[in-house]
């Protein structure tokens, strides 16, 4: 029995990097300080939907085939393609997707990461109006106003609010953990009072919900850090927040610019926005304005609601306008583990973050027209790599369906849906637990991802994968010219 | 593979040789003695000047800052692009181009040997993980440290042994190369959105100065016995009137001195050399500069030289780059690293009819001719924050033409003109003072053995330049000398041709230097070290360092400290 301190932790962007595993006979056995979504990737990746060898469509049929066979389908189908897309890319390795731009270049194809499908637009709002940002760990010395908006961290980056932000304890600012605590006791309390006269008055009969109060509640007055929650639905954040604004859905855009217009002390002449009383929005325009270190992170809930990229132009515009009276930071809420070393990788070698197009044998990007499934929807892709995804399930119905008439390569763990209707299937180690590597963590922090423990007899790593495949595109190409 | 480089007017200036004719002869990666003439692969340079390769102390090409800055311009890169080729990458330009191609675009200029000035620690991965596709140069990078809380701790408490050990301890684990301070103090106080406005005020929450972070790290450095200087970007970098500043910081550790060794570089001093009240009244600061470093032996500069193109600033300054943002409301990024530094990143447009820019512009020939020994200033645009470093052959023929110098004053805003001092200049430096501000000063103010010359045991990264000496007067065909710097008629690395007939002929991967510092007590990975880690970071100590696969080719260069 081993144990194996300090692992990052491969699910989501937060990417918390002080896992302990106990490993027993080549296994996984036991994991510490993760999170539920932790815990159940490391103790339950191995699981019956895991692919052993490679496969190979004949007759329709998907049929298991050596290694040598699989990789030089797979380099003979890039080599021969047209236009190629490789796409996947944010949960595997920056090594990895290093050797993936090498390939796509190779290969003059259009490559592609999952920010297309989530963070694409706030990219391109950076890219018009820039990004007041910062670590992470700068929130948790410093920052005494924390907002979420469009975002629920208690579920999907479960220990962001504790280790970064409203519940860690940084050099300048204590942790709001206890406050929160007595504030979830108050409310059982008041849960059990509620339900016990319900129970004596009204017989059982169930009340109507209580109306979400929406009155700024004057604890937002007290010192130390305060956590607001801004979203569509009083999600589980919202239930420990200091306070929470239900803004209407799609409305998300009309209460950004109020607020840049509060804290510009314009007059809004209207009594609510996005359904918020604007006193409200004026009180917590002011604890914006007098915060000392105010951040602000965003989810999809901005990014991909109506006005998509509009709404993040305004969020970035209003935190770049707070920094006229504090200091005030925002940022992305990355989902993938590794989807900002996508995007960094594809970056520093190319100068784009996503949709590169290397047809013409250089970098083009531009986003509607080089991104994946844009090129899907014109239906001009006539091969396909995907890794670390599975675009079939989650692209648009029109997308997927032009995607599995391409000849498609899928790089995978797992059999999953675009793995079932590929004509290559390439298994994978995973990278994090059993083949290591590079990730970025949302704030641009590299961290290392170890090799926990040995993948199955003969499972490749994504990298070597990719490297067996880049070798043989090159002999073929090699192979053509002389030839011709 | 033996190579013998022959005829060629060589420039040397490390050695004492100042444009002789001689064969250079190469062998193993390294200038030797002699080679068996039949055998080797010869290149005739008759009428050619043979340099060593050029060598940049601050470029910024890799690592967080530069990479967002590439991520927010497309409109950078979209018509300045490189193609693949059999033997290369493809990638962008134009201020900030991607790695492959930067190191492409050196190599055509004979460069072999750049420096990556701002590495914050905590990012010094994606740092190395860039360095390592940057092909075709030799390079390494400076942590900043003149905000890291443990150095602003043990300064506090004087405590000046115990800091250098932590110093030795990042510079090894980020394996970086020199101390790097940028706005010593400033940044610290950016985390709550302040500043400092001298070198006597308070840091917030940690009581101490910036003159004394600067001479703390300075005592270190020589404790350390690093080969290179603390490399100083001032306080109030940027505003009118911090020449004072400037000149403070070149003052508050003369003391320190000994022997008539360099102990400090102040970095892009064009930046730090204004005069005046305002931006109105903005004047030229060079000449105070020029008459303090002409007297004194402990400082060594570099330019930051402005050229009127569209560029890209960044520095790890992020209030300047504020106060930029709001200058200019071009986008901007900020990017605080904790318990470190902070970074911003401003577009920025440098235009000839611009007052201010034009003014900058004259500083920064001003430093570089009113400054007489050229060991003590070297060339560089502070990439791409002056403009990008595919300039710098203007750069050689303002310096060698008063005509090119005139020929550009004629263009620019006439109220600059008027308050020039260049009219009043009629300085033009020869080959060899090129060849030191452009390698041969720069390796030594780097303490590169190996680096800057051509003497034997050197490396052998060579430049060729299709000029010939004799014939050409740079004065006046100084159109001539700006293209033959622009397009090496040569350029060797390792002893090994990369780049020639206006083509890269081979991609090679260059190596990453870094210091491996010895101290005699190492700092320790204590428990209480460990609970200070996870106090000041989000991330584990054991997480924290480079581990040599981050670096492609890894040469570690030893230091012995006097700790």
């Amino acid at each position: 029995m081993t144990v194996v301190k300090a692992v990052t932790c491969p699910v989501c962007g937060s990417l918390c990097d002080d896992i302990e595993l106990t490993v027993e006979d080549g296994r996984i056995v036991k994991v510490k300080n993760g999170c539920a979504l932790c815990e159940s990737k490391f103790l339950g990746y191995n699981s019956e939907h895991r692919l052993l060898k490679p496969l190979i469509r004949k007759k329709e049929e998907l049929v298991k085939v050596s290694w040598k066979e699989a990789v030089g389908r797979a380099a003979e189908i890039l080599a021969e393609a047209n236009y190629p897309i490789l796409y996947g890319w944010s949960s595997t390795s920056c090594e990895a997707i290093s050797l993936g731009l090498e390939l796509a270049e190779e290969v003059g194809g259009v490559i592609d990461n999952t920010s297309v499908v989530c963070h694409g637009p706030s990219i391109l709002s950076i890219q018009e109006v820039g990004i007041p940002s910062c670590t992470l760990g700068q929130i948790r010395h410093r920052a005494d106003l924390v907002v979420y908006w469009g975002s629920n961290p208690w579920s999907a980056h479960p220990r962001h609010i504790e280790r970064y932000t409203a519940f860690s304890e940084g050099r300048f600012e204590r942790s709001a953990w206890k406050g929160y605590l007595n504030k979830i006791k108050a409310s059982i309390v008041r849960k059990k009072i509620e339900s016990a006269i319900r129970r004596v008055f009204f017989k059982g009969k169930p009340s109507a919900p209580s109306n979400i109060r929406n009155e700024p509640p004057s604890t937002l007055q007290k010192e130390g850090r305060k956590l607001i929650i801004i979203d569509v639905r009083k999600t589980r954040s919202a239930e420990i927040a200091d306070y929470f604004i239900q803004v209407e859905p799609n409305k998300d855009y009309e209460l950004l610019q109020a607020f840049r217009a509060l804290i510009r002390d314009q007059e809004i002449d209207v009594d609510t926005v996005a359904g918020v009383p604007v006193e409200y929005l004026e009180e917590v325009a002011d604890l914006m304005i007098r915060c000392d270190f105010g951040v602000l992170f965003f989810g999809l809930g901005l990014t991909m609601s109506s006005g998509k990229l509009r709404n993040i132009d305004a969020a970035l515009s209003l935190v770049r306008d707070l920094n006229m009276w504090t200091k005030f930071v925002i940022m992305p809420m990355r989902g993938h583990f590794n989807v900002t070393g996508a995007n960094t990788v594809f970056t520093w070698q190319t100068g784009y973050p996503y949709a590169v197009d290397f047809s013409l044998g250089y970098p083009q990007y531009n986003p509607g027209e080089t991104s994946v499934v844009d090129v899907l929807l014109r239906k001009e892709s006539d091969a396909a790599l995907i890794i670390a995804s599975d675009p079939v399930a989650n692209f648009p119905k029109a997308a997927a369906e032009h995607l599995v008439k391409n000849l498609l390569i899928v790089i995978d763990p797992h059999m999953n849906a675009t793995a079932q209707l590929a004509d290559v299937v390439l298994p994978s180690s995973f990278v994090g637990i059993e083949a290591g590597g590079t990730a970025y963590r949302m704030d641009h922090v590299p961290l290392p991802l170890k090799k926990v423990v040995d993948p199955p007899r003969g499972i490749l790593s994504d990298e070597e994968i990719l490297r067996r495949i880049l070798a043989e595109v090159r002999k073929i190409k090699k192979r053509r010219a002389e030839e011709s | 593979m033996e190579l013998l480089i022959r005829n060629g007017f060589v420039y040397d200036p490390i050695n004492g040789v100042d444009g002789e004719k001689m064969d250079i002869a190469v062998k193993d990666g390294k200038i030797v003695e002699k080679v068996n003439e039949r055998k080797a692969r010869k290149i005739d340079a008759f009428g050619m000047m043979v340099m060593p390769g050029g060598v940049d102390i601050h470029c910024h090409i890799a690592g967080s800052e530069v990479n967002s800055g590439r991520l927010l311009r497309p409109e950078d890169h979209f018509r300045d692009f490189e193609r693949k080729t059999a033997v290369t990458r493809s990638g962008v330009g134009y201020s900030i181009p991607s790695t492959f191609t930067t190191g492409y675009r050196y190599s055509r200029m004979g460069y072999t040997t750049i420096m990556n000035p701002s590495m914050p620690p905590l990012e010094a991965k994606h740092t190395h993980e860039e360095l390592s596709d940057t092909p075709m140069v030799d390079k390494a990078s400076y942590p900043l440290l003149g905000d890291w809380w443990f150095v602003l701790e043990y300064l506090k408490d004087g405590k000046i042994e115990e800091c250098a050990r932590h110093v030795a301890w990042i510079i090894t684990s980020t394996k970086g190369y020199a101390i790097k301070i940028v706005n010593a103090g400033g940044l610290e106080a950016w985390g709550f959105g302040g500043n400092v406005q001298s070198l006597d005020d308070q840091i917030p929450c940690f009581c101490i100065t910036p003159r004394e972070i600067i001479r703390g790290l300075c005592k270190v450095n020589r404790l350390l016995n690093l080969p290179h200087t603390i490399h100083v970007h001032t306080n109030n970098l940027g505003k009118p009137g911090n020449y004072i500043t400037a000149l403070e910081t070149m003052k508050c550790i003369e003391d320190l001195a000994t022997e008539n060794k360099p102990i400090i570089h102040i970095t892009h001093c064009q930046f730090s050399a204004f005069k005046g009240g305002d931006w109105r009244t903005l004047e030229s600061g060079a000449e105070e500069i020029a008459n303090y470093v002409n007297a004194h032996s402990h400082v060594t500069l570099d330019m930051g030289q402005v050229i009127f193109t569209d560029t890209t600033t960044m520095t790890a300054d992020g209030p300047f780059q504020y106060t930029l943002y709001e200058l200019s409301g071009n986008k901007w990024v900020n990017h605080d690293v904790e318990t470190e530094t902070s970074a911003g990143i401003v577009p920025f447009h440098y235009l000839r009819k611009s007052y201010v820019h034009a003014i900058q512009w004259s500083i920064g020939l001003e430093l570089a001719l009113l400054i007489k020994d050229p060991w003590k200033i070297f060339l560089t645009t502070d990439h791409p924050n002056g403009g990008p470093f595919t300039s710098y052959p203007r750069i050689i023929a303002w310096l060698m033409s008063r005509k090119a110098r005139e020929a550009t004053l004629k263009k620019i805003n006439p109220r600059a003109r008027s308050r020039s001092l260049l009219p009043s200049i009629n300085r033009e430096l020869s080959f060899k003072e090129i060849a030191i501000m452009t390698r041969a000063g720069q390796a030594k103010a780097l303490g590169l053995k190996g680096k800057g010359h051509l003497g034997i045991g050197a490396d052998a990264d060579i430049a060729i330049y299709n000029l010939n000496p004799e014939t050409i007067d740079p004065s006046k065909k100084y159109r001539i000398v700006r293209k033959a710097f622009k397009r090496a008629a040569y350029t060797i690395k390792n002893g090994k041709i990369v780049f020639k007939n206006g083509e890269i002929v081979k991609h090679l991967d260059g190596a990453t230097m870094w210091l491996d510092v010895k101290v005699s007590e190492p700092a320790k990975i204590s428990e209480d070290m460990r609970r200070r880690f996870r106090e000041y970071w989000t991330v584990e100590c054991e997480n924290y360092p480079v581990t040599e696969n981050y670096l492609e080719i890894s040469q570690p260069i030893n230091v012995e400290a006097k700790v």
